[in-house]
């Protein structure tokens, strides 16, 4: 693993450093079922966000789990969710799908007390709240679908029941990136998307389901609409929010609109565009060509997103206690290092804490000025010394969402309105 | 055997290709047009849902309002250009040994992938592109111009520049099958060099004219990715409607968009065929 050059645990090494304590707790599977788990494969499919083969290979290492990745796009990973429940084992799927693939009967609820790090779980996941003193946010919290009453069980429940539908894994907060070189004073509000200011140099994503909140961040922003959740939208409001974006549109306030990853990188890096809806990799992937680029943290708050795996309900026996110690060791801290050193946050951060520097941990996740340069997993420097993250501490980032990524119940007619704006 | 058997045989192995290939593809796509989708599946039924709301809303007419828009501009582009390079390549090149040679340059665009060939106009009509700089540095414009990219100028250029073999080479093809006497006889009966390429030239070239033309129509009417490049995601076409709904797994009313379309390119088809007997003039 020369992608972790300043930590390396590999389990061999951990039992002999006498890291027994953690490894007993986090580890405990590959004593008992060493010999025999050896042999299993797990099928898991899921966004290449969190499907990487770093893991398949680290877990191998571990376990001694073969994990075979698949990774498609977000609507595929959906339909495949909901439709071909033979062809995986583990789902890695974003909660706000649940509400979709849940009733399909194609995953099972998860026994909470097989999980080892459960208590170290943070708060959203479980009763929503990051800290006590925490408002929940709009849209489709993690915790409204994370649980259900038992085993079997069909319907959501809004407390900690025991029984998961999804084992959180990576998730983040978006808000929009920009260009403070070309902008050249603070940006402080989602409105400025639609500031005449920018007009021809400001970009959105075309993914209608994303796309359409950031604009009702947007819109609420400017004070031109107050809606009763921004994650269920009412026709009214979508009506009128897409009103709003058409007029700009057709005023030439964008430069164009973005569908990929990559797209959302060029547009910002050869600055033509300057403000836009953008994903927090992107944003590193503009500053490690040497260009100015900042994920901006606004007044209004961020529009966050969770993923996390759920097991297919075809698994049992070995398969299945293979998936709990897959899980197991998921949450036991290398991968949360992992994704947390690309600026996602783990469901357990204290777990990942051993697997990252003190100036990792630091920068990334307490919002600290980096004391040396900061690297990707992939050996990228993304800071130099005396940075701060966008946006600040964990806390910070995700104590300020305003609202989560969901499917609304009028879906499909925003869809078709999606479609009108971009023909428009 | 008889003779008829024979030909039977001979013509199976093509008969049975176009049949798993094309007819039955067209035909399940045609079948799924009228099934119900709900957001994540689809399910058998016979409704005209996906036609209805098709045809009920305005967001259809003027995307293919615009996809006629782009082909008839590409078009038209093509056609001007392809002639032209067709005929300098068949008249005023004297050897076939160049004509040959200079025909394969014209190909080794070819070489590489329709999308990098397009996608590397983006860097180059950029706000900071090469073109803008270039410009400016002339000191022709002050500012970079913005409709260079993301407009309906950069989609039409990619086309254009994409398409304009398609229309070469039928076009060379049929000139370099014109036989020279009727030119010298034209030129003996008087006829300027105008009058002898659109009353000579010209009418021979219709065949070559026509293929070029279905290649070039069909290929922009059913495009998706170009627009979407290149318009930035701004404009629309057919293939983007019907793209949108794959990606929303709503495959029914994907296929209803892709029957109305089909129908709509196999009219134009027609009559374009109708102006010219491709087969009696091949």
């Amino acid at each position: 693993m020369t992608s972790v050059p300043k930590i390396r645990y590999s389990r061999r090494s951990l039992l002999k450093t006498g890291g027994a304590a953690l490894a007993a707790s986090a580890l405990p599977a590959p004593m008992v079922w060493g010999q025999s788990i050896r042999d299993i494969t797990l099928r898991q499919f899921g966004t290449g966000v969190s499907n990487l083969n770093e893991v398949a290979t680290k877990v191998k290492e571990d376990l001694g789990i073969t994990l075979e990745m698949t990774a498609l796009d977000t609507d595929s990973v959906t339909q495949r969710a909901a439709t071909q429940p033979d062809s995986f084992d583990i789902a890695d799927i974003e909660y706000f799908v649940c509400k979709k693939v849940w009733p399909s009967g194609n995953l099972q609820a998860m026994d909470a007390s097989r999980i080892t790090n459960y208590d170290k779980i943070v708060g959203i996941f479980r009763d929503g709240k990051l800290t006590p003193e925490s408002t929940i946010a709009q849209g489709t919290a993690p915790h409204t679908v994370g649980f259900v009453e038992g085993p079997g069980g069909t319907e959501f429940v809004n407390n900690e029941s025991g029984w998961m539908t999804l084992i959180p894994t990576i998730y983040n907060a978006d808000t929009l990136g920009i260009r403070p070189d070309l902008i050249g004073r603070p940006i402080e509000s989602w409105s400025e998307l639609l500031n005449s200011e920018f007009a021809g140099k400001a970009s959105i994503l075309d993914i209608s389901s994303i796309g359409i909140m950031d604009m009702a961040m947007v819109c609420e922003a400017m004070g031109e609409i107050q809606y009763g959740d921004k994650g269920n939208m009412t026709r009214d409001e979508i009506d009128r929010t897409i009103a709003i974006f058409t007029e700009a549109k057709q005023n030439g306030q964008f430069r164009a609109f973005w569908k990929t990853f990559d797209e959302s990188v060029n547009l910002m890096a050869s600055g033509e565009v300057v403000i836009q809806s953008m994903w927090s990799p992107a944003i590193t992937a503009v500053r490690s060509r040497g260009i100015p680029c900042v994920y901006q943290p606004l007044r209004e708050g961020y529009r966050s997103w969770g993923g996390g795996i759920g097991l297919s309900a075809n698994l049992s026996g070995m398969e299945l206690d293979a998936a709990y110690d897959y899980i197991n060791w998921y949450l036991s801290g290398w991968v949360g290092g992992f994704l947390m050193r690309q600026g996602y946050y783990s469901a357990v951060p204290e777990t990942s804490k051993d697997f990252m520097s003190e100036n990792e941990w630091g920068y990334w996740f307490e919002g600290k000025e980096s004391t040396d340069d900061i690297t990707s997993p992939f050996g990228d420097k993304l800071a130099g010394a005396g940075e701060i993250r966008d946006g600040g501490s964990f806390y910070d980032r995700m104590g300020a969402v305003a609202c989560w990524n969901s499917v609304m119940e009028e879906n499909q007619y925003m869809v078709r309105k999606w479609n009108e704006f971009i023909a428009a | 055997m008889t003779k008829q058997v024979t030909a039977w045989i001979q013509a199976a192995p093509m008969a049975a290709v176009l049949l798993s290939f094309l007819v039955a593809p067209i035909v399940m796509i045609v079948i799924v047009s009228f099934w119900g989708a709900t957001e994540y599946s689809i399910y058998p039924a016979f409704q005209f849902d996906n036609y209805e709301f098709l045809f009920g809303s305005s967001v259809t007419y003027r995307v293919f309002l615009n996809t006629f828009k782009y082909a008839l501009i590409t078009w038209a582009f093509t056609l001007v250009i392809g002639f032209t390079v067709a005929y300098y390549l068949a008249f005023e090149i004297r050897s076939l040994k160049w004509q040959i040679a200079l025909f394969l340059l014209c190909t080794i665009p070819f070489w590489t992938s329709n999308i990098i060939r397009m996608i590397s106009w983006i860097p180059f009509l950029g706000r900071n592109g090469l073109a803008n700089s270039t410009l400016i540095s002339w000191g022709v414009i002050d500012e970079p111009l913005e409709w260079l990219l993301f407009s309906d100028f950069s989609v039409i250029l990619a086309f254009v520049h994409l398409y304009t073999l398609f229309m070469v080479v039928p076009i060379f093809n049929t000139m370099m099958r014109i036989d020279r006497a009727l030119i010298e006889a034209a030129r003996d009966q008087g006829a300027s060099a105008w009058q002898s390429l659109t009353h000579v030239i010209i009418p021979l070239c219709k065949p070559g004219i026509m293929i070029g033309t279905i290649f070039v129509t069909t290929l922009v009417m059913g495009d998706f990715i170009t627009v979407r490049f290149m318009s930035g995601s701004q404009r629309a076409n057919v293939g983007r409607l019907i793209s949108n709904d794959i990606n929303l797994l709503q495959y029914p009313s994907a296929s209803a968009t892709a029957v109305v379309l089909l129908i709509t390119v196999l009219i134009v088809i027609g009559l374009l065929l109708r102006l010219v007997d491709i087969r009696k003039e091949l």
